[in-house]
């Protein structure tokens, strides 16, 4: 199945919307492919002046980075710019650059063919490792390669291009993001690319509108053309018509009209009108978002991925290094909590290469790795207990799918306990602990699960895949993957019902929590938190504020005696349409 | 020349931080520093080269040091190899 579709010269593409807003001018194709390097012969006579072309490459490129560096130290995290710094200390190896001005002046090439000769042989030795860090490291590799060579060529720099524009790109590196984000950039469409992908996460965090995963926008568009991107729901337009010009035009009339109204209501609780509290928190995976969120109103963290601590590294970060990132989360949240789930990773992640599975999803991931790996899940238990001292720290276990999970994964809790308290080291003793609950055998035990928790927190993304039997990435049967599909409804509603029968709060961190068509509808099953993407957040509040739990308690009741998923979204928009006629829904 | 045989002890094995601070060390010496680990063999001297051998924990290097201090320079980078470039 195809994610383009063309009518007349407008070429539409689908992909992921990555940060919300709407954007509309022109492309400018950033390609690092465009660089060539062409071999051209020199004389001898013109050695000197080769090398000397190459040396001032250097130094510019240098100055280039280093600019790159300082403006990301103001923006984001110091830790991002540690990458940019390995590239620096690439430009300043004498070795390296000895090797390619010696070429230069024996083989009599120009500099750019040799730059570009000598660093690819690096580039394809980084490449054939097994490992994903040194593929990243090759894409360093590129990245200073190709800023070296367009120096050469004295290529006016892209980020110095004029006007306004949309990028658009293979992937866009976080320097990528950083360096364009100094101009006046509309905003960024690429061929790859998740919701959870750095650039993605950066774009939202600059208030950029970005479409990513679009797989083939690179080779449709071209520099100048017009393109209209769409970041609420993740489209890209290419030469769009004028009423299609026209509809995004109002729909992002609409969604600003919106999101200005939505501030004003940033400070205030997530409350029903008729006073049932909600609580609403965000699901994080960089330290970055944390800002980004609380501007739009989110009072704690309900899913904070600690897996992202994982990212372009191949050993698991010290339990020091895990209090540090811990303590830093905690304190940004204060008074508000955070709930760290541990590290939910496949066995690829920890043995790249020589592991296989047929069939991952029903293989060695979440808890199951953790606990046969306890060298890695104590010290993150230890680093996540030290981190809540101000006592608003929680604990959640991904993919817990039995009971004997859950009661070992807490006895490895009380062990970490006892082991700190000998050592005399601080902690929340009363700290809470609960699961994601995403496998059916999970949502079918969930009074049991309960009855030995201090909370549960309904992941849907994998709980609907899993129980549906469907890969929502397999287009043959993605249709079939749909959070309103009765089944799944009775589902949630039967999880939270179990939780309650044990007096324990039952929360959603899947995407159904920050489906706004879902809303209503979860507040009616007696749903206690939502933990939702920041971008979405003020649109979930404003639902949650506008209904009564009183209203919602009989849509809920209404959507559990349909049987179709068509017929419960029409139900549901048209209560949106009916109590929250300013909301725009997307259609 | 001399030779010797270090096995990576810190966790993050040969990763930018402590390949720069092998590089860093080995420029301090005249000797040519060589460092060959299966079939590949780098210039210990160049960063990219470091980088690229990318060397885990428990992973076995042989070093050459070639040179009038290489007596000097392979007691330097041999203590910082034991030492496990100062990392935990």
């Amino acid at each position: 199945m195809s994610n383009i579709e063309m009518h007349g010269s407008e070429i539409i593409i689908k992909g992921i919307a990555a940060a919300p807003g709407i954007a509309i001018g022109p492309a400018y194709l950033y390609s690092k492919q465009a660089i060539r390097a062409q071999m051209k012969p020199i004389e001898t006579t013109e050695i000197d002046s080769e090398i000397e072309r190459l040396r001032r490459s250097v130094a510019r490129a240098e100055k280039e980075l280093r600019k790159i560096i300082e403006f990301a130290q103001q923006k984001l995290d110091p830790d991002d710019t540690k990458i940019l710094e390995a590239q620096i200390m690439i430009l300043g190896d004498t070795i390296l650059m000895g090797s390619i001005e010696q070429r230069i002046g024996r083989e009599l090439r120009n500099a750019e063919f040799i730059v570009f000769d000598e660093i690819s042989k690096y580039k394809r030795l980084m490449l054939s490792a097994p490992d994903e860090y040194m593929h990243e490291r090759a894409h360093d590799v590129d990245d200073v390669m190709n800023r070296i060579i367009r120096n050469i060529q004295d290529q006016k720099l892209v980020s110095r291009l004029e006007g306004e524009a949309i990028i658009v790109s293979e992937t866009l590196t976080p320097a990528d993001t950083i360096i364009f984000s100094r101009n006046k950039i509309l905003g960024y469409a690429t061929d790859i690319g998740g919701v959870t992908s750095h650039a993605a996460i950066l774009s939202r965090a600059l208030k950029i509108p970005a479409v990513v995963g679009l797989r083939t926008v690179t080779r449709h568009v071209q520099t100048g053309d017009t393109l209209a991107i769409d970041g609420y729901s993740g489209v890209a337009v290419i030469n769009p018509a004028d009423d299609t010009l026209q509809a995004l035009e109002r729909k992002a009339r609409r969604f600003r009209e919106f999101e200005e109204r939505l501030n004003d209501i940033a400070g205030l609780a997530a409350d029903t009108a008729d006073h049932k509290h909600i609580e609403l928190s965000v699901n994080v995976e960089f330290f970055e978002e944390i800002d980004f969120a609380q501007t739009h109103g989110a009072a704690g963290i309900g899913l904070f991925r600690t897996e992202g601590l994982l990212i372009g590294r191949t050993s698991v970060p010290s339990e020091e290094e895990q209090v540090d990132s811990y303590r830093k989360i905690a304190d940004a949240v204060f008074p508000h909590t955070v709930i760290f789930r541990v590290f939910d990773v496949g066995g690829d992640k920890l043995a790249p290469g020589s592991f296989h599975e047929d069939n991952p999803f029903l293989g060695w991931r979440g808890i199951r790795v953790l606990l046969d790996r306890p060298e890695l899940f104590v010290p993150q238990l230890r680093a996540i207990l030290r981190a809540s001292t101000r006592k608003n720290v929680r604990i959640m276990f991904p993919m817990v799918s039995t009971l004997q999970e859950l009661r070992r994964a807490k006895e490895l809790l009380a062990g970490a306990k006892r082991e700190l308290e000998k050592q005399g080291t601080a902690f929340d003793s009363s700290i809470k602990a609960g699961i994601m609950v995403e496998v059916p055998s999970a949502a079918i035990l969930a009074e049991q699960m309960a009855a030995e928790t201090d909370f549960l927190s309904i992941g849907t993304n994998d709980l609907i895949q899993y129980m549906l039997a469907v890969d929502r990435d397999n287009n043959a049967v993605a249709t079939l993957y749909t959070a309103f599909d009765p089944a799944v409804i009775r589902t949630v509603k039967m999880i939270i019902d179990a939780g309650h029968r044990r007096n324990v709060w039952v929360g959603m961190c899947g995407e159904m929590a920050g489906d706004p068509l879902a809303t209503v509808l979860l507040v009616g099953l007696g749903l206690d938190e939502f933990s939702v993407i920041p971008s979405v957040l003020p649109e979930i509040k404003k639902i949650i504020r506008s209904i009564r739990f009183k209203d919602a308690r009989r849509v809920a009741e209404k959507v559990l005696a349909m049987d179709s998923p068509e017929q419960i979204r029409d139900y549901l928009s048209s209560v949106i349409k009916d109590q929250i006629p300013e909301l725009p829904l997307e259609e | 020349m001399i030779t010797r045989t270090v096995t990576i002890t810190n966790r993050a094995g040969l990763h930018t931080r402590p390949a720069a601070t092998l590089v860093k060390t080995a420029a301090r010496f005249k000797a040519e520093f060589t460092i060959v680990k299966d079939e590949f063999e780098i210039n210990g001297k160049s960063i990219i080269g470091v980088m690229t051998l990318a060397a885990e924990q428990g992973s076995t290097l042989d070093l050459r040091f070639d040179g009038p201090d290489a007596e000097e320079a392979a007691a330097a980078v041999v203590d910082l190899f034991a030492r496990g470039f100062d990392e935990e």
